[in-house]
């Protein structure tokens, strides 16, 4: 019973730190109508940018706040130089120029920080387990991934939801032409946007760095699952973005913890443990298909019209 | 991606340039380039580098050209990359080959063109038994044999139980089974993850705690050894499930592993210490060539390649049309290896000690692997029998 509680735990932590990629894809696509490939590889310069600031600082916090501005400075740089030029053209240059932007910000990364990759520390008072109920340990910075998702998740919503910016944000999600004749300066606003995404995707980047490696590439392998939930999700809703990829995240948590046991039930051992790590990463794939199928705009779409 | 690298020379260039094929030894070799594991096969290629550098750069009097091919981590390219090297570079040689699934989809084109191979790194279990062919050689080991030594290294340890974590694929199964081969306390439970893609281990390190295992051991290989590492020492595991490792804590991830690293052992057939000759120059010329980098077994096994495949050239001098000859020469492994002298078995696997290693301080303050004792002589692997090649 214990372990269903910290398993649901695992899956809830996983699916808020896939929300916080997500989130910043689908505001993107959603409102930007921009396919960009490239986020993976905002995720991975925030992770650059948080162990080399953290070096640098001696501290974890205040590297990991100026690692956040340099991720923003940098969407917003990227926006203003590459991909202004590319709104309003066909999906498949989309793919193309940000495939290459992928490209380009690998090997920038090679020459910067060198092939073998960096460490990201965490400070002692993030690498001790806390007891959360009797008998339950949980990491402390798992825990800290969970709170700071759901304050971004929060914030996000306030701002959306609440303020003249957010206002425009889904105006320009709904009719960019008439928020444009509107007088509204939407190149700005666009700007803007780019760079809230470039943010919330180094923030993920991050986050993980100190659970798994600062790597080059490590934002290609977990943006196929960020693309995966804004489908599930509803493309340019936050909201579907945020339920979306808590369902992504426990059903694969929970289907890597629970199905070989289930599976030992009916198979041999042997043929359970090979078969159910392949079966618990389709679940999440056939969630998409079975979406894809029934309601093709996503679960939560963005109110559209 | 375009990664051939003519890096035998100038003096090789000018003369390969008039020449026709036959006059230099040409050798493939095919490792892992590009993305996260990049630094197994930077430390490969650097390696066998070195082995040419005090080679001369000649192999028999003939100079040796070197063509390096990136399997970008994939089974699939790895075998369209191999059939480069066999059809249109005619490759006289071809060797490295970190992964077993990537060595596996490799096999079949360089038996059917009777290439000769030395494989430098993966040791799945079916190369050792019924795959097992005459142009295969390896410098490594069987999957099998280091966890199977890890197992026997905890018996003596007095472990109860275990809980065992791995990757699913080939070398994943083969390095569980090697462990459950020797170790005689519980196996309380075995959790495969899906490999490459699966980065978060926090649903296995639960199932683990929750079984009440004594110990825990995992084979994570590179990138995947870091963030396991990572993970583990997060969850407080450490001082409740002491963790044993295969092939998880090398010179490659030890820069970014640092501390968590330290009182974990690992078994391995090479260690950066051993007290032979061939070594101390191997591993003294490797720092001196690359500063601020450390050769790991990798680098060792792909040395040790370079060593065999010139001793089979320098057989035949220089004519490897001679390819009998040249498989003979092989089976004496008649060179100066740098884990020590080893002999072959009937399957071209090596018949080698393993050591235990562990993580300290060395005198530069830096961490470093260490010997601290022999766990098992002249191990030979457990599929000889099957392999038909006596």
């Amino acid at each position: 019973m214990l372990l269903v509680v910290e398993q649901f735990l695992n899956g809830l932590q996983f699916g808020l730190l896939l929300f916080l990629l997500a989130a910043g894809l689908t505001l993107v696509f959603g409102i930007m109508d921009l396919v960009n490939l490239a986020h993976g590889s905002l995720y991975m310069m925030g992770a650059y940018f948080a162990a080399t600031f953290v070096a640098w600082s001696g501290n974890f916090v205040i590297g990991v706040v100026l690692a956040l501005g340099a991720t923003l400075l940098l969407g917003i740089v990227l926006e203003v130089v590459a991909l202004r030029h590319l709104y309003g053209r066909d999906h498949l240059d989309h793919v193309l120029a940000t495939f290459g932007l992928i490209l380009f910000f690998n090997d920038a990364v090679r020459l910067i920080w060198g092939p073998a990759g960096l460490a990201l520390p965490l400070p002692a008072w993030l690498t001790v387990p806390v007891q959360i109920v009797p008998g339950v340990f949980y990491p402390a910075y798992r825990l800290a991934i969970i709170v700071v998702a759901l304050a971004v998740a929060l914030m996000l919503y306030l701002v959306v939801m609440r303020t003249r910016i957010g206002m425009l944000i889904r105006a320009g999600a709904s009719n960019r032409e008439m928020i444009g004749a509107l007088g509204i300066n939407i190149k700005l606003l666009y700007t803007l946007v780019f760079g809230l995404g470039a943010a919330l995707a180094g923030l993920a980047g991050m986050m993980q760095a100190p659970i798994l490696t600062v790597q080059i590439g490590m934002g290609e392998n977990i943006l196929i699952l960020a693309f995966v939930i804004i489908v599930i999700g509803g493309i340019g809703s936050i909201r579907g973005a945020f339920l979306a990829a808590i369902l992504v995240g426990m059903i694969d948590t929970l289907g890597r913890a629970f199905l070989p046991d289930l599976l030992r039930k009916v198979l041999s051992s042997a043929a359970a443990s090979t078969a159910a790590p392949a079966l618990s990463s389709m679940l999440i794939y056939l969630l998409m298909a079975i979406v894809l199928v029934v309601r093709p705009e996503g679960l939560f779409p963005a109110s559209r019209r | 991606m375009k990664t051939a690298y003519w890096l035998a020379g100038v003096t090789a260039l000018a003369l390969a340039q008039p020449a026709a094929a036959g006059d230099t030894i040409k050798i493939g070799f095919v490792s892992t380039f590009s993305g996260p594991t990049a630094v197994i096969g930077n430390d490969m290629r650097n390696s066998f580098e070195l082995a040419l550098d005090h080679l001369g750069h000649k192999m028999g009097g003939k100079p040796v050209e070197v063509i390096y091919e990136d399997d970008t981590f994939k089974p699939d390219v790895g075998k369209q990359k191999t059939e480069k090297l066999i059809l249109s570079d005619k490759v006289d040689f071809i060797a490295g080959y970190i992964w077993s699934n990537v060595l596996l989809a490799s096999l079949k084109p360089i038996v059917d063109s009777k290439t000769i191979m030395v494989d430098a790194n993966a040791g799945p279990s079916q190369l050792a038994g019924e795959l097992c062919s005459p142009y295969v050689f390896s410098t490594s080991w069987q999957n099998d044999q280091t966890p199977a030594a890890m197992g026997l290294y905890m018996n003596q340890k007095g472990v109860k139980s275990v809980f065992l974590i791995g990757p699913n694929y080939a070398a994943g199964k083969d390095m569980l089974t090697g462990v459950k081969s020797t170790f005689k306390g519980e196996i309380k439970g075995e959790e495969y993850t899906v490999w490459p893609t699966q980065l978060d281990f926090s649903a296995e390190l639960s199932k683990a705690r929750a079984s009440g295992a004594a110990s825990i051991f995992v084979f994570y290989p590179g990138a995947a050894g870091v963030q396991f590492l990572n993970q583990y020492s997060q969850a407080g595991l450490k001082a409740q499930m002491p963790l044993y490792t295969a092939f998880t804590i090398d010179e490659t991830t030890l820069p970014l592993q640092k501390d968590n690293a330290i009182g974990v052992p690992g078994a391995q057939e090479w260690v950066n210490d051993l007290p032979n000759e061939q070594n101390k120059k191997f591993v003294a010329d490797y720092r001196k060539k690359y500063p601020g980098m450390r050769p790991s077994f990798y680098g060792a096994q792909s040395y040790d390649a370079a060593q065999l495949i010139n001793s089979a050239v320098v057989a035949v001098k220089g004519d490897t049309s001679k390819k009998d000859e040249m498989k003979a020469a092989m089976e004496k492994a008649d060179f100066k290896s740098v884990r020590g002298a080893f002999k072959y078995g009937n399957n071209h696997i090596p018949i080698q000690n393993f050591y235990l290693q562990d993580v300290v301080k060395d005198a530069a303050g830096q961490l470093s692997l260490k010997t601290v004792a022999t766990i098992v002589k002249d191990d030979q692997d457990r599929f000889h029998d099957k392999c038909p090649m006596k």
